[in-house]
């Protein structure tokens, strides 16, 4: 991982986002500045309303920033685009299409139809483990299976960098390590650059090459934290000495922003 | 090929439970709905006997005959026929209109805020208070029917068709953005199947407003139909064939509710909540 030479992917530049609301202005972002590196996996954690949504929402183009500028490859982000996947934590699959259908979507959108878009939702339905479930509805799968989905769905636009919200924040934490592991054998061998939120911290640090920290209020980075555990990584890398030494650090400054919350 | 999903494993389930049911329980619904069509029945031939009720409700035999009579004075038939000719065509109507409507509502702000109060404070007023008005411009037949029952059905179903399209989840619009869909892809794609549970509502709704709104529709000057018979009826005491054709309209009311029932099935089933 550590050596090669990489482009920056997205470049996060002196963000701001405010919110009206009821009484004044809600600052979601406060200047924010990242740059994320080609096939980096980036977690983000933080305390709750610190912003981290809100970051995302804007690389996606789902929202506009109040100032500041995002780019992607060097082009300015104006508006979503299928070079950026988005995963979110209610799974947000179509209820009335199949798994097939589900991962189907962005294909179709693409242009590409029939045998050939049947044959590469397959490849990304194989590849989160679904082929026995390929005519079954979103109801008929459990959180676990419906969130394989979406991230089926979401690689089979093949987006170059893929956006995920707290993906595995609903699901139990069997599940969720499963799916831990799931997520880091496919981008070990499919690389994209991910930015992946979430609030357990062992996730952020197991998933991420670095972990960014976010500050409270108003929403800004903390801390980018490197994290040296060597790939291919497992859930035994949970007893190393690296991980166990970041979990330290990166949990007393996150303890120090929940605390800065209450207050 | 089935016979791992999560699915199958809860009816099995429910199979399992069932073998130490109460008696209540086992009775398969089938027995039930003749169970409850027995007691009705029964109540009816009380109410039969009593003095007090008898004249209201002619017994089971009586209004059977009537069935005869009606037939033999050559109305039954064409009062059936006019009836749901002039509901279908005022359904269908009342549909196509509110369908579009509905859409933009949900969609442009400024129309919803003035349409919507129009249509709330309309559908508060029951169609008999305006069906003067309509015979007034569109005179007597067919015509005057098939608008009541128009302005009926389409205040109820626009008014559900676009808190359904309201509530779709945002988060469904955005995954399919994501995902490159366009605001006619995510028209066609997502808002229309996402909608289609309340849309078969609607046409649940609509259909029962239709037939209640009979009535009104055929106090219009109507020559046939089972609304305009019961009024005419009326004049002639006759209470036999009254109740047979109250008891029609009923009975129409249930295949409708049959027919859209079985519509929803094949196209909603992918539908996490069952309708109880
Ligand atoms: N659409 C909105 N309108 C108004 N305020 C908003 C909106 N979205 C977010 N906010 C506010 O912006 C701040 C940041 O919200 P955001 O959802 O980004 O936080 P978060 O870090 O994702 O929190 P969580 O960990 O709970 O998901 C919060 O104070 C929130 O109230
Ligand atoms: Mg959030």
């Amino acid at each position: 991982m550590a050596g090669k030479e990489r482009n920056v992917k997205v470049k996060i530049e002196n963000l701001h986002k405010t919110y009206p609301s009821r009484n004044g202005e809600v600052t979601a972002l406060n200047g924010v500045n990242l740059d994320i590196m080609e096939n980096e996996f980036i977690t983000v954690v933080g305390p709750s309303g610190c912003g981290k949504s809100t970051l995302l929402n804007i690389i996606a183009g789902l929202e506009k920033p109040t100032s500041g500028k995002v780019y992607c490859d060097d082009q300015e982000i104006n508006g979503t685009g299928t070079e950026r996947g988005v995963v979110f934590q209610q799974y947000a699959l179509f209820p009335w299409l199949t798994v097939k259908g589900n991962v189907q979507f962005g294909i179709h959108l693409q242009g590409i139809k029939g045998e050939e878009a049947d044959q590469l939702a397959m490849k990304y339905i194989r590849m989160v483990d679904l082929e026995d479930f390929v005519d079954h509805y979103p109801k008929e799968l459990s959180g676990g299976m419906k969130q394989r989905v979406a991230i089926a769905r979401a690689y089979a636009a093949n987006p170059s960098v893929l956006l995920m919200d707290e993906p595995f924040g609903a699901l139990d934490a069997q599940t969720r390590t499963q799916l831990q592991e799931e997520l880091l054998h496919t981008w070990e061998k499919e690389q994209k650059t991910c930015f992946f939120i979430t609030h357990d911290v062992d996730e952020a640090i197991i998933l991420g090459q670095k972990v960014v920290i976010m500050s409270a209020r108003p929403g800004r980075i903390k801390e980018v934290v490197d994290i040296p555990i060597p790939y291919p990584r497992n859930q035994e890398s949970k007893i190393s000495k690296e991980f166990l030494e970041a979990k330290n650090y990166i949990w007393s400054q996150v303890y120090k922003e929940y605390l800065e919350v209450r207050k | 090929m089935e016979a791992d999903t999560p699915l199958r494993k809860t009816s099995e389930q429910k199979v399992h439970v069932k073998s130490n049911l109460s008696w209540a329980e086992r009775i398969p619904s089938k027995g039930w709905l003749v169970l409850s069509l027995g007691t009705a029945i029964i109540f009816w031939t009380i109410l039969s006997f009593i003095p007090s009720t008898s004249r209201s409700f002619p017994n089971i035999i009586k209004v059977t005959e009537s069935i005869g009579t009606m037939i033999q004075r050559g109305v039954f038939w064409s009062d059936i026929a006019s009836s749901l000719i002039s509901v279908l065509s005022g359904f269908l109507l009342g549909f196509i209109i509110s369908l579009p409507v509905a859409v933009l509502m949900a969609w442009y702000r400024p129309i919803r805020l003035i349409i919507e109060p129009w249509i709330q404070f309309i559908r508060n007023i029951p169609p008999l208070a305006y069906v003067p008005l309509v015979v007034i411009s569109a005179g007597v037949g067919r015509t005057p029917q098939i608008i009541v029952i128009t302005i009926a059905t389409f205040l109820t179903m626009s008014i559900t068709i676009y808190q359904g399209v309201r509530n779709i989840d945002p988060t469904l619009i955005k995954a399919a953005r994501v995902l490159g869909a366009k605001d006619r892809d995510i028209f066609l794609k997502v808002i229309a199947p996402a909608s289609l549970p309340f849309i078969m509502t609607a046409i649940r709704l609509g259909t029962a407003i239709g037939l209640t709104s009979l009535i009104a529709a055929e106090s219009t000057g109507a020559s046939a139909g089972l609304g305009m018979r019961i009024r005419a009826l009326n004049n002639t005491f006759e209470s036999s064939s009254m109740l047979l054709y109250i008891m029609i309209i009923g009975i129409i009311g249930l295949i409708f509710e049959r027919l859209v029932k079985l519509l929803e099935r094949r196209l909603t089933g992918w539908q996490e909540k069952k309708e109880m």
